[in-house]
């Protein structure tokens, strides 16, 4: 194995590149050091891109926050306003592991890795957050959503890699939220879990709603079709158990021991409807501050 | 294989050693620096008693590669004690008998030490979710928790007014 630690985006592009056999990016290594060792992979080549200027910046741009794609989660959390602007991706970020792994941790990581109950996913995707993409053939943009294909399996193609992710400015009146199931409060892996986001009006009349569900299909499920249901409604139990209704349905669980398809499907129509009514909350607070 | 030259500062000394490619921190300290305060328990981030403290972030070091680390300065158990005074976490630990078999002890100080450093008055709360990736398979953790507390306690007296 060659390890590498480019100091530019280029050097790190042909070194990809020009390597036949596998190849990884190396950010906090809490997935690529575990599945080394178990044997699970056996990379020709480790870039390491943590050197690479800009990496580890977050900034707040004109389009909302560029988050460099070797940001741990505790740089995240720690930085002023995030947690206000997208409380949602805060607490998915924040629930990735312990407070050791949080020291390595990464969105892009997470992504890239692309596990079915990766918990940055689902909240990254509501709130159509994009990565940054540079390879061999120049710079691309695409949404996070479109980036895991299958457990393990990413759309990025060769030599390419993710420099940051975007997290959009948002209308007035907005919101995000993300809650998972696990036996263990702490240092466990979802066995469902659900992101929404939510646009209110001042009226409180709902103007945008996303939900995605997390460990419910081999990649996260992007439940379609909420938007026009719940067009200009209030939130009441009515909808919420439709909204409830629609995402198990929208489920394709697997059956292992930490939860049938029955439990997995029911505990997602739950937990969407909580975070809803959590994001809910949060972009109704606004209006009442706005107010004031 | 070719070995990688890696220039680091750990607990305050600058030192250089050569790696392979996939050795992990962890491997280096125990090894080839012969600092085996830092323990390893199941090599996968789930246990902490690896715990080190690397550019001023509590990371696992099973989990790095020593090969990143050039350029860094790496805090572990082993600087704790300022010579032969004990760090008032290490002095509560031996009065609360936080400890049975030890293997989990040295993660769980340099854990400690980062939380108290952020945040010299936590709460029990936040002290058992901030050790949650520590495993300690003898104490039942409830001694742990009430040293870490104590030596908090007696930190923020210890510093006066700077923390009340
Ligand atoms: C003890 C423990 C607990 C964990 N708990 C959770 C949890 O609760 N929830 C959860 O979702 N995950 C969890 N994880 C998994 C892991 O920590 C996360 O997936 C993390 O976000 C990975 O980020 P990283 O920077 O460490 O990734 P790395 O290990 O560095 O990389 C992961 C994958 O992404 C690729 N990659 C990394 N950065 C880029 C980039 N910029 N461009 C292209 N490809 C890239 C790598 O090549 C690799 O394939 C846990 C892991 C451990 C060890
Ligand atoms: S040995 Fe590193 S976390 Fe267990
Ligand atoms: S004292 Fe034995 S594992 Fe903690």
């Amino acid at each position: 194995m060659i390890f590498a630690k480019p100091s530019s985006e280029k050097e790190a592009i042909s070194l990809l590149n020009e390597t036949s056999g596998m190849t990884r990016i190396l950010s906090g290594g809490t997935d690529v050091l575990v599945q080394m060792k178990s044997g699970a992979i056996e990379p020709e080549l480790i870039v390491d891109i943590k050197n690479i200027p800009g990496i580890k910046h977050i900034k707040a741009v004109s389009g909302g926050y560029e988050i460099g794609a070797a940001v741990s989660g505790s740089e995240f959390n720690n930085y002023p306003g995030l947690k206000d602007f997208t409380p949602g991706i805060a607490e998915a970020f924040d629930l990735i592991g312990s407070s050791q792994i949080q020291g390595r941790c990464t969105l892009a990581g997470n992504l890239c890795n692309a596990s079915p109950a990766a918990d940055t996913i689902p909240a990254l995707s509501v709130s159509s957050c994009f990565a940054k993409i540079v390879g061999p053939n120049g710079f691309r943009e695409d949404l996070v959503k479109n980036i895991p294909t299958a457990p393990g399996k990413n759309s990025l193609k060769k030599g390419e890699f993710i420099k940051s992710i975007i997290i959009p400015n948002r209308p007035d009146y907005s919101s995000d939220s993300y809650i998972r199931f696990t036996p263990r409060s702490e240092m466990d892996i979802a066995v469902v879990s659900a992101a929404c986001f939510i646009t209110l009006d001042k009226n409180q009349l709902i103007k945008d709603l996303k939900i995605s569900l997390g460990a419910v299909a081999s990649t996260v499920v992007h439940v379609d079709g909420l938007c026009d249901l719940v067009m200009d409604s209030k939130i009441t139990d009515e909808l919420l158990s439709k909204i409830a209704m629609i995402c198990s349905s929208s489920c394709k669980p697997i059956d292992d021991k930490r939860g049938t398809i029955e439990f997995r499907s029911h505990v997602a129509g739950v937990l969407a409807k909580r975070a809803m009514i959590l994001a809910h909350k949060r972009a109704g607070d606004k209006i009442e501050k706005i107010a004031r | 294989m070719k070995k990688l030259h890696v220039n680091v500062s750990v607990n305050k000394n600058e030192l250089e050693f050569l790696c392979n490619p996939e050795d992990t921190l962890l491997d280096v300290l125990r090894n080839d620096l012969q600092l085996t305060g830092t323990k390893e328990g199941c090599s996968t981030g789930d246990c902490g008693a690896c715990s080190v403290i690397l550019d001023k972030k509590l990371v696992c070091s099973c989990l790095v590669l020593a090969a990143e680390v050039d350029g860094s300065e790496i805090d572990t158990i082993e600087g704790m004690a300022d010579d032969n005074k004990l760090h008032p976490l290490q002095k509560k630990f031996l009065e609360h008998a936080a400890l049975q078999c030890g293997i989990c002890t040295p993660g769980i100080l340099v854990a400690a030490k980062a939380l108290l450093e952020k945040n010299l008055n936590p709460t029990e709360k936040e002290i058992r979710y901030w050790l949650a990736g520590n495993l300690c398979r003898c104490t039942g953790y409830d001694k742990i928790i009430r040293a870490v507390m104590d030596a908090a306690s007696e930190m923020r007296n210890e510093n006066g007014s700077n923390y009340s």
